[in-house]
This record gives structure tokens, sequence and C-alpha cells, in this order.
């Protein structure tokens, strides 16, 4: 296996959506979100010497997140207290001595179970826009997930709307191959 | 009478709300002879919907600017 190498100048093209989607779901603030995707890049950046090349840089990437996001947990949970799970026996009338077990979560709700799998699903769709040529995946972007305007778009990247749609064409047609291999086939 | 090209160009609109109506008939009138295009048109609305549930989050381009230059600083 060949040795993958860091390209911190590419890092914001390549992996900045891709690892912001997986900050989001985590921490649900936007805001926040963006604040811990710089962080790892700088944290990437400052630990790039102990790379070894061993997992893709993504993976590596996704990784220094991780702790990012235990790391923000931790921070705003810092106070006494705050952080510890507390569980009552039954103090409401209605389920006044019932077992702790009949409280907890059902594990076939379609609910829960849903909200993990859309995750796992926008990540996915994400591994395969990151995929995409450079220029395919900012109009699919501006136009599927930023919900923009042709003529907005158009007017942005300067190219007329026939060009758009070829290029709309070329990304989602990439983006069905991607997803029957990624998704599709697991 | 429309093309394959044009069914497909179509139905991208389609995918984001911006077909006319004379342009939608023109597409199921050549789905009803062309299979090709009717299992594309399946395919393409699949992934429009495979998006929506995921609800795909994106930094804007600007951000994204902002990002690169802090992270230039620091190289």
């Amino acid at each position: 296996m060949t040795a993958h190498q860091l390209h911190p100048d590419a890092w914001v093209d390549s992996y900045a959506d891709y690892l912001y989607n997986y900050a989001v779901s985590r921490v649900s603030d936007s805001e926040v979100a963006k604040d811990l995707v710089q962080d790892t890049f700088f944290a990437g950046l400052k630990s790039a010497k102990n790379y070894k090349g061993e997992a893709a840089e993504r993976t590596w990437l996704i990784a220094i997140l991780k702790r990012k996001v235990i790391d923000h947990y931790r921070k705003i949970n810092s106070k006494k207290g705050k952080a510890e799970v507390r569980m009552s026996y039954g103090t409401n009338r209605e389920d006044e001595g019932s077992w702790l077990e009949e409280q907890v979560a059902d594990p076939f709700s379609a609910f829960e179970n849903d909200a993990i799998e859309n995750e796992e699903l926008g990540m996915a769709i994400q591994e395969c826009i990151s995929k995409l040529p450079e220029k395919q995946s900012l109009v699919f972007n501006m136009k599927t997930v930023q919900g923009m305007s042709t003529e907005d778009i158009c007017k942005e990247l300067d190219i007329n709307p026939s060009n758009l749609w070829v290029m709309i064409h070329r990304a989602r047609t990439a983006l069905m191959g991607c997803l029957n291999q990624n998704w599709f086939k697991r | 009478m429309i093309s394959c090209d044009e069914a497909t160009v179509i139905c991208n609109k389609s995918q984001y709300d911006e077909a006319t109506i004379i342009e939608k008939i023109k597409l199921q009138f050549h789905v009803l002879y062309c299979s090709t295009c009717a299992s594309f048109i399946k395919k393409n609305t699949q992934l429009t919907s495979l998006c929506k549930k995921a609800n795909l989050k994106t930094l804007t381009a600007a951000e994204k600017i902002a990002m690169k230059r802090e992270l230039q600083k620091k190289i």
C-alpha cells in the first residue's frame, strides 16, 4: 500500500463540507460546527508531522474532528454536576413504582433509527460529492444543497444555463453510480 | 417528439421544479415509448429524495474562503 500524503492547501475544498456535515449532525449548531471544522484543520496542521500516512487524509481528519466534538461537550459540561445523568425512580404519579427498564427508548423506534440512518446517508452522499470534479460539485452543492436559483448560479459563476444543466447532469449521473456502490450495495 | 437528450434535461430540471408544464407533458409522452429514459427518471428522482432525506449541509463559498485564509496564515 502506498503511503498517503497530506495536502493542507486542498483541505478546505476537499473536506470542509464532509467534516461540516459530520459536525453539524453532532452539535446541531452551525456556528459551533464551523468552528470545530476550522479547529480540526489547525490541529491537523499542527500534528502533520505525526501523520504516518497509514490512513487516508479524510479518515485522519475525521478522527481529529471526533476528538474536537468530544472536547466541545466536555467544555460545555465542565460545570460540576452537569455532566452526570440523573434517573429518578418513577416520580410521576403515573409510572410510580415502575422499573427503569420500562423507561428506556424503544430499540425498534423508527424515529431514532431513521435519524441515524439519515446521518449515515448524508455522509455517504457527501463522500460521493467529494469525488466529483471541483466545478461539478460546486454547481451541485449550490443548486441542490443551498437551493439557489439557476439564474443566480449562472451570474455568480459566469456560465450559461445550458452549461449549468450539463454540469448538473454529469454530477447527478456520477452520484447515482457512486451511491449505487456506496449505499445500496452495503 | 423530443430526443432522449432533451428528455434528460427536462428530467433534471423537474428535479428542481424548474420544468414548465409543456416540458413535463413532452417528457411524459417520451417516457411512453422510451424505457431507458423511464428508468433514468426513476433513479434521478430517487437521488433527489435521498438528498432531501439526508438533510445535507454545506458551507458557503465565503465561509470557505475565510477558512482558507485562516489556514494559510498557519501553513
